[in-house]
């Protein structure tokens, strides 16, 4: 009798928690539904020729999303640009090269850094970076390497340039603390192996490197997906304009910052509907780019696990 | 042996640790620029009124940020109601009997979700929340940072009760104590300062998040309680007074920045220190 009531007890328990959970996983698609239902007029006016459309005009009910699509791209690879040596760079540091009492601090500080939140750097960004950017760095940029598409124009400061470094140090702490992840569950036999064969630390790092590359990718992935949708430090200092310029000293716009500058002053149905589009778009390439790396991260780690 | 290629290896193994080594120096230069930019800026603009009084209108010096304060509150607030309730029982359920496919899948979908941009999050709320009551509300601006919240909580949830030793649990079951009940009434007690500072973590990132705000939540000058209407908060607050063309509300934004930046890093230092006490080198 006793025992039935013990296992009613755990059965309602279980099935609660697992409903919970269920929430959890049900949320994406329920985003994803709602997103979709949201942008139904703007997917059937616009269809396919919203992604190329470079006319964005609020007057005459017209929307293109290419400007905002072209200004992540840019910002996003720019920043993977910066940011990608130098976070293997530390991820080496991390894993391979220092000892223990210098390994924690650095890395809790490189954690620090990814708790600032955007707007936050948003304000350095617009007080402090984009002031230097404009005073010291684009002036020279565009003095000597302006036989380069990408740095010609006059030195605003707000721009793909300030976008591209504010997104590189924001990404930075997410690509090298699972990259250094990655490179600490490889084994240590690799390491002995190749240092026993008469190898530098360089050398063995190389083997380690070459072993971890697809976490390494993983890891940019991820990084890639945070720069893509992350919003206010971008859209503080890009210059929100939606205009295509090859160079990196133009002002710009990008998906993100588009639909927090214009959402709330959205006039028509259609005009919320495409905003609303364009957040559906960010959330299938995040998803997209996270799924992809998650399973590289995940087939990786496991697998040097059971090594 | 050549010598002449060894000490060439030698100084390219060198060269390349340097390299590395200066990466990690190029990488903590902006943690300290902003740390200290945000201080120096931000603190001179703190006094007692700053947390007390009231925005001035337009075109007046002072006044304070109280309102957006109260504001960050409320909304983390709601947002901990809608959030934490989902994040704990998903986080009990993962670790007690997540160790299925389904379980698998869940967890895969917590860190997908937590790779959505908040605006992609802040929109959707607007659609499920701000549409169907026609009205900006804290409210949505709650929902929004509740699902911000349920990744972090949730895998912090299983980690802190995973830490549990398997031990607690024999133990509880060999007395007869049914398992739903050893799970709520001594793993979960025996967990919860671990997921007490994981919901902290969870709270501290919420609470920076402007985003999912700025067409939820909105903003509001006045002083207002009231989760049915517009709401001030401290991010949305710093993101008006820096677009701003008066110096007097820039000097304001580093001084609510200052307070937001140093509220987060006290969570994230006690978090720190509280895991690693606790459950030793578990946690990285």
């Amino acid at each position: 009798m006793r025992q039935t009531n013990i296992n009613t007890g755990d059965r309602i328990f279980k099935n609660t928690t697992m409903f919970f959970a269920f929430i959890v996983f049900g949320l994406v698609f329920l985003m994803a539904y709602e997103m979709i239902r949201g942008s139904e007029l703007s997917l059937q006016k616009f269809g396919w020729n919203f992604l190329t459309g470079t006319v964005w005009d609020p007057v005459a009910d017209v929307y293109g999303a290419l400007p905002y699509i072209f200004g992540t791209l840019t910002s996003s690879f720019l920043a993977m640009l910066l940011a990608l040596p130098l976070s293997i760079g530390i991820a080496i540091f991390l894993s391979e090269l220092a000892p223990q009492w210098i390994e924690r601090p650095v890395s809790f500080l490189v954690e620090l850094l990814a708790a600032i939140p955007s707007i936050v750097y948003g304000l350095w960004g617009i007080f402090v970076l984009v002031p230097w950017l404009r005073i010291s760095v684009e002036p020279l940029l565009s003095d000597n390497l302006s036989f380069l598409p990408f740095f010609r124009g006059s030195p605003y400061g707000f721009g793909m340039l300030a976008a591209g470094i504010i997104l590189a140090i924001m990404i930075l702490p997410i690509i090298s603390s699972i990259s250094r992840d990655v490179l600490r569950a490889i084994p240590n036999s690799q390491r002995e192996a190749a240092l026993a064969l008469g190898a530098t630390k360089w050398e063995a790092t190389k083997i380690i490197l070459a072993d971890g590359k697809s976490g390494i990718l993983g890891a940019a992935l991820l990084g890639l997906g945070r720069a893509v949708g992350e919003t206010m430090a971008v859209t503080m200092v890009i210059g929100n304009r939606p205009e295509i310029s090859a160079s990196l000293l133009d002002p710009g716009h990008s998906m993100a910052s588009v639909i927090a500058n214009e959402f709330a002053e959205a006039t028509t149905d259609l005009y919320t509907s495409s905003l609303i589009e364009i957040a559906l778009i960010l959330f299938a390439v995040t998803i997209i780019l996270n799924v992809i790396a998650r399973l590289i991260v995940w087939s990786i780690t496991k697998k040097f696990k059971t090594i | 042996m050549d010598f002449k290629k060894y000490n060439w290896r030698k100084i390219k193994s060198t060269t390349m640790t340097a390299l590395s080594i200066m990466s990690v120096v190029i990488a903590v230069i902006p943690l300290f620029l902003i740390f200290f930019y945000t201080l120096a800026q931000g603190i001179s603009s703190l006094n007692v009124d700053f947390f007390i009084n009231m925005p001035k209108p337009v075109g007046e010096t002072g006044g304070g940020m109280a309102n957006a304060l109260m504001g960050t509150a409320i909304l983390i607030g709601l947002g901990c109601l809608f959030g934490l309730p989902i994040s704990i029982f998903a986080g009990i359920y993962l670790a007690e009997y997540g160790n299925n496919p389904f379980g698998q899948i869940v967890r895969f979908f917590t860190d997908v979700l937590s790779g959505v941009p908040s605006i992609v999050i802040g929109v959707v709320a607007y659609i499920l929340v701000v549409v169907p009551m026609k009205q900006y509300s804290a409210l949505a601006g709650g929902v929004a940072l509740g699902i911000l919240m349920i990744p972090t909580a949730t895998r912090t949830t299983e980690e802190m009760i995973k830490l549990v030793p398997q031990s607690y649990r024999e133990a509880a079951l060999a007395i007869g104590i049914p398992q739903w009940k050893a799970t709520l009434r001594i793993i979960l007690p025996t967990a919860l300062k671990g997921i007490m500072t994981g919901v902290l973590l969870a709270i501290a990132r919420a609470a920076g998040e402007t985003a999912p705000l700025i067409f939820t939540a909105l903003g509001n000058r006045f002083w207002s309680t009231d989760i049915f209407h517009p709401m001030a908060s401290l991010t949305v607050f710093i993101y008006d007074y820096a677009k701003a063309p008066f110096e007097d509300w820039n000097r304001q934004a580093w001084g609510a920045a200052f307070v937001l930046i140093v509220l987060i890093f006290i969570v994230n230092i006690t978090f720190r220190f509280v895991t690693r006490g606790r459950y030793g080198d578990h946690q990285n």
